[in-house]
C-alpha cells in the first residue's frame, strides 16, 4: 500500500512541475502566441514594425470604400478606441461586413495604412435565427450580437 | 438486507467481470447512441433556424463541437487511466487508456477536418496557425504517439508504462486548447456553452447540439469498452477464464457457473 501511494506522489508531483512550467513557457511566449494584435497595440508602438502581422478588430460602420475598377477595397479596423486603415486587393470571405470581427495579414507603412495581402472574417461564438438579430436591432442595440471582443 | 443492491465496484476491475459487464452494456449504449444522433440530426437539419450570418453552413457544428469536446475529453479520461496504471499497476486501466485512444484520436480528427470545413466559407480560409487549431493538432499527434509509443515495445507491458508517461505528460494540453480562445487572441471564437453562463445559440440549436453530444459519448462509450473487451482477452490469452468465454462453455453474464472464481462475475448484487 506504501509503495503505491508513493508512486502516486511521484505522479501527481512530476504532474504539477510539469504544470508550473509550461505555465511560465507559455507566460513567457505570450506574445507570440496571440493570432493578431488590436489597433491599439499598433498604435502603441513608436516605432511601425517593419514585417509582416497581423491585425484585428471590428471593420468599421461605414468606412467600407470599394473602388469600381478593381477589387481594391479600403476599411478601416477599430477595437473601439483605435483605429487603422487597412488596404485590401483580392477576394473577400462571405462573412466580411461593417461591425464585424476581421482579421488581416499584411504590414503598416510609414503613412500607417495597412497594406494586407489576406483578410479572414473573424466570427464571434453568437449563433441565432435572423429574426431573433432583427429584433434586436429593432430594440435599439445595433451590434450587440457582433460583440465577440 | 437494505432495500438497494449493493454495487460492489471493484469487481470490475477484474477481467472476467469487466467482460461481462460490457457484453450487458454494450448494445444500450450502440442503441442509445443511434437513437440521440438520429435525433439530434433531425433537429439539426430540420429544427434549428438558419444562423442570421452564416446561413445554414453553421449546422457543421453539429458534429465539430461535440467531436472535438470528446477528443479533449476521452484524452483526459485516458490520462487519468494511465496514472491509475502508473500508480497502482492496474492492468485493466491500461487495457482503458489503450482503448479510448483510437476514438480519440478519430474524434480529434474529425473536429479538425469538420473545422476546417467550416472554416473555408467563414473565415475565409482552411487552416492557420491560432492557439486553438494549433493546439487541437498537437492533441491528435499526442495521440497518434500514444498509440504508437503503445506499439513500439515488444513487451506489452513495457510499452504500456511508456505509453502511460506520455499519455500524462500531455495532459497539460487539454487546459491550453479549452482556454485557448480566453488567453489569446486567436481566430477561432470564442466558447458559446459554458458551464456558467446561458448558452449564446438559439434554444433548438442548443437542442441539437446537446443530443449529438450525448449521441457522441455513447458512441465513444460503446466502442471503447468493446474495444478494451478485446484487449483484455487477448492480453489474458492463456487464462482460464479467456478459454471458457471463446469456447461458449459458460455465459459470463449469468454468473451460473459453479465455483470457479474467474468466472462466477457479476451476480445481480445482492437484494
Amino acid at each position: 500500500m506504501k509503495r503505491r501511494n508513493k508512486r502516486l506522489g511521484i505522479v501527481v508531483s512530476a504532474l504539477a512541475g510539469l504544470g508550473i512550467a509550461t505555465a511560465l513557457v507559455l507566460n513567457a511566449f505570450q506574445d507570440a502566441l496571440v493570432f493578431f494584435i488590436t489597433p491599439s497595440e499598433v498604435m502603441a508602438k513608436t516605432e511601425m514594425p517593419e514585417r509582416n502581422f497581423r491585425i484585428g478588430g471590428l471593420v468599421e460602420e461605414g468606412s467600407v470604400i470599394r473602388d469600381p475598377q478593381s477589387t481594391e477595397v479600403t476599411f478601416r479596423v477599430t477595437d473601439t478606441a483605435e483605429s487603422v486603415t487597412v488596404v485590401f486587393d483580392g477576394i473577400l470571405p462571405d462573412l466580411f461586413r461593417e461591425g464585424q470581427g476581421v482579421v488581416a495579414e499584411g504590414r503598416i507603412g510609414p503613412d500607417h495604412v495597412f497594406r494586407a495581402y489576406n483578410v479572414m472574417a473573424r466570427h464571434d461564438e453568437n449563433y441565432m435565427p435572423a429574426e431573433a438579430q432583427e429584433a434586436i436591432e429593432r430594440a435599439g442595440h445595433p451590434g450587440d450580437a457582433a460583440g465577440g471582443y | 438486507m437494505s432495500a438497494r443492491p449493493r454495487i460492489r465496484w471493484f469487481r470490475f476491475s477484474s477481467p472476467p467481470a469487466f467482460h461481462a459487464l460490457v457484453d450487458r452494456l454494450v448494445p444500450w449504449l450502440w442503441g442509445g447512441a443511434a437513437l440521440l444522433a438520429v435525433a439530434g440530426l433531425y433537429v439539426g437539419f430540420f429544427v434549428a433556424p438558419p444562423d442570421y450570418q452564416q446561413g445554414n453552413s453553421y449546422r457543421i457544428m453539429f458534429l465539430h463541437v461535440p467531436t472535438a469536446w470528446m477528443g479533449m475529453f476521452l484524452y483526459l479520461l485516458m490520462a487519468i487511466y494511465a496514472i491509475i496504471h502508473l500508480a497502482w499497476r492496474v492492468r485493466l486501466a491500461d487495457v482503458m487508456a489503450r482503448s479510448l485512444a483510437p476514438t480519440g484520436a478519430l474524434m480529434t480528427a474529425l473536429a479538425l477536418w469538420t473545422g476546417s470545413l467550416w472554416g473555408a466559407p467563414t473565415w475565409g480560409t482552411y487552416w492557420v496557425w491560432d492557439a486553438r487549431l494549433t493546439s487541437s493538432l498537437i492533441l491528435l499527434f499526442l495521440f497518434l504517439g500514444y498509440l504508437a509509443l503503445h506499439a513500439a515495445a515488444t513487451d506489452r507491458e513495457k510499452g504500456g508504462r511508456a505509453a502511460s508517461l506520455l499519455a500524462i505528460v500531455g495532459v497539460v494540453n487539454v487546459p491550453i486548447i479549452y482556454f485557448s480562445v480566453k488567453w489569446w487572441n486567436t481566430l477561432h471564437q470564442g466558447m458559446s456553452v459554458t458551464a456558467t453562463d446561458a448558452p449564446s445559440m438559439a434554444p433548438s440549436m442548443f437542442a441539437a447540439l446537446l443530443l449529438m453530444t450525448l449521441a457522441c459519448w455513447l458512441y465513444a462509450a460503446a466502442i471503447g469498452l468493446r474495444r478494451a473487451q478485446v484487449e483484455a482477452l487477448e492480453r489474458s490469452a492463456d487464462a482460464g477464464w479467456v478459454r471458457r468465454v471463446m469456447l461458449g462453455e459458460t455465459d459470463a453474464g449469468t454468473g451460473q457457473h459453479d465455483g470457479d472464481p474467474g468466472s462466477a462475475v457479476l451476480e445481480r448484487g445482492r437484494h
